[in-house]
């Protein structure tokens, strides 16, 4: 499982990433997570509000950090 | 007298005007600190804990509500809409959509690239972007709560005029050109928004409220130390001479110093309103205003990167113009809404 997530660097992105990576280690998942900066690569999943969670490739969030339990719900 | 106004004017003035806060901290400076509200002091202290309390309270409930409503509208699906419609009404849906997108200046670089990628005129992206931080539907009820219905509703839909006829210029001048190139070679890619839960929205509103609040507390305190000082310290001539009705060139400074100015409304408003009761014309007030909030230093800085120097200086011109006109046409007319 590929697990993007996506911000240039606002605290939030940075909030994101970790509620992801503990709502991993509590699922026991295997997953990478890939942290997206750039505008043009953020930009290219159509996302106009960061930070925002993609999971294969498929956008779950956008402009919010959801709980680690929500995020456990879109794993 | 009809029972509708009576009901509007009880629900205003209790719950956006806050009278019954207003008398309970008067009972406090007066009871408790023994000083009284007509002195320097005890004004003060009375203007700084009144003002701040009910702006976090109206902020709280405002934000909250407000971002549930917004929740219904991410730039995302903004973009759709505005992409079916052409002509001014693109500019006037644009500034209407403005007033109930959720946006910060942290964002205006993506929304600014999606809109330009999925081919809206640059015009209706103007307008836009130049309602979004003046107008929203927080700002509307706050100035209702300091300045009453009339002029709330006065500032929102001259904002929105500014709005229109600022894209419409713009669109008119033909300025695509001075984007930057990256910005015209990304791609548009309509993203499926993922639809929200009413659990989630509930839990997004309240991370608003957090955000919001973390954000500008500071700024809200400044605010309305200013104005307070100004309420109770500042002398009425001294505030006449310079910005009243005495220096016909009053709104022109009120513009020039509030756009470098970063502040949300909510930490201009106790500013505004002190202006207010020391006599400062109404169309002065609203100049400082919408400079304030329209245009800042970060916004102008996050623009720049995304388009050439020429239409950033043609985008101010044209809103600093628009602002101290409105300053002037408003003293020149204000007496129809006072």
């Amino acid at each position: 499982m590929i697990i993007k997530v996506l911000g240039s660097g606002c605290t939030n992105c940075k909030k994101l990433e970790s509620n992801v990576r503990e709502a991993v280690k509590q699922l026991g998942i295997e997953a990478t997570i890939e942290k997206v900066e750039d505008f043009k690569d953020i930009m290219a999943y159509g996302v106009m509000r960061t930070p925002a969670l993609v999971v294969d490739d498929q956008v779950k969030v956008m402009g919010r950090v959801p709980s680690v339990e929500d995020i456990k719900r879109y794993l | 007298m009809n029972i509708m106004t009576i009901i509007f004017d009880w629900l205003n003035d209790q719950l956006l005007k806050m009278t019954w806060l207003s008398e309970l901290i008067r009972l406090l400076v007066e009871k408790v600190f023994g000083l009284s509200i007509n002195d320097k002091i005890g004004g003060s202290i009375h203007f700084f804990i009144y003002d701040t309390i009910k702006i976090f309270i109206l902020l709280s409930a405002l934000i909250f509500v407000i971002s549930y409503i917004q929740s219904y509208f991410p730039p995302e699906r903004t973009k759709k809409i505005l992409g079916k419609i052409k002509g001014i009404k693109g500019n006037i849906l644009g500034a209407l959509l403005g007033t109930i997108t959720p946006f910060c200046s942290c964002s205006s670089i993506p929304i600014f690239i999606g809109f330009t990628s999925a081919g809206l005129p640059l015009g209706v992206t103007f307008s836009f972007l130049i309602s979004s931080p003046m107008v929203d539907l927080a700002s509307l009820m706050l100035l209702m709560s300091f300045f009453g219905p009339k002029i709330a509703i006065a500032y929102v839909v001259v904002g929105l005029i500014l709005a229109v006829i600022g894209g419409t210029l713009i669109e008119k001048f033909r300025l695509e050109k001075y984007l930057k190139g990256y910005v015209r070679e990304i791609k548009n890619v309509d993203a499926e928004v993922p639809e929200m839960t009413r659990k989630e929205r509930v839990s997004y509103s309240k991370e608003q409220v957090r955000d919001i609040i973390h954000r500008v507390w500071l700024y809200v305190l400044i605010g309305v130390g200013i104005g307070s000082a100004i309420h109770n310290w500042i002398p009425q001539s001294i505030i006449e001479n310079i910005i009243g009705e005495n220096n016909p060139f009053a709104v022109l400074l009120a513009t020039l110093v509030g756009i470098p100015m970063y502040a949300d409304i909510f930490g201009t408003l106790p500013i505004a309103e002190a202006l207010f009761t020391k006599g400062v014309d109404l169309g002065t007030i609203m100049s400082f205003m919408m400079a304030v909030t329209a245009l800042s230093l970060p916004s102008i800085i996050m623009l720049s990167k995304v388009v050439k120097p020429k239409l950033l200086v043609i985008f101010i011109s044209i809103v600093t113009v628009g602002i101290i006109s409105i300053g002037y046409l408003f003293n020149a007319f204000s007496y129809i809404i006072v």
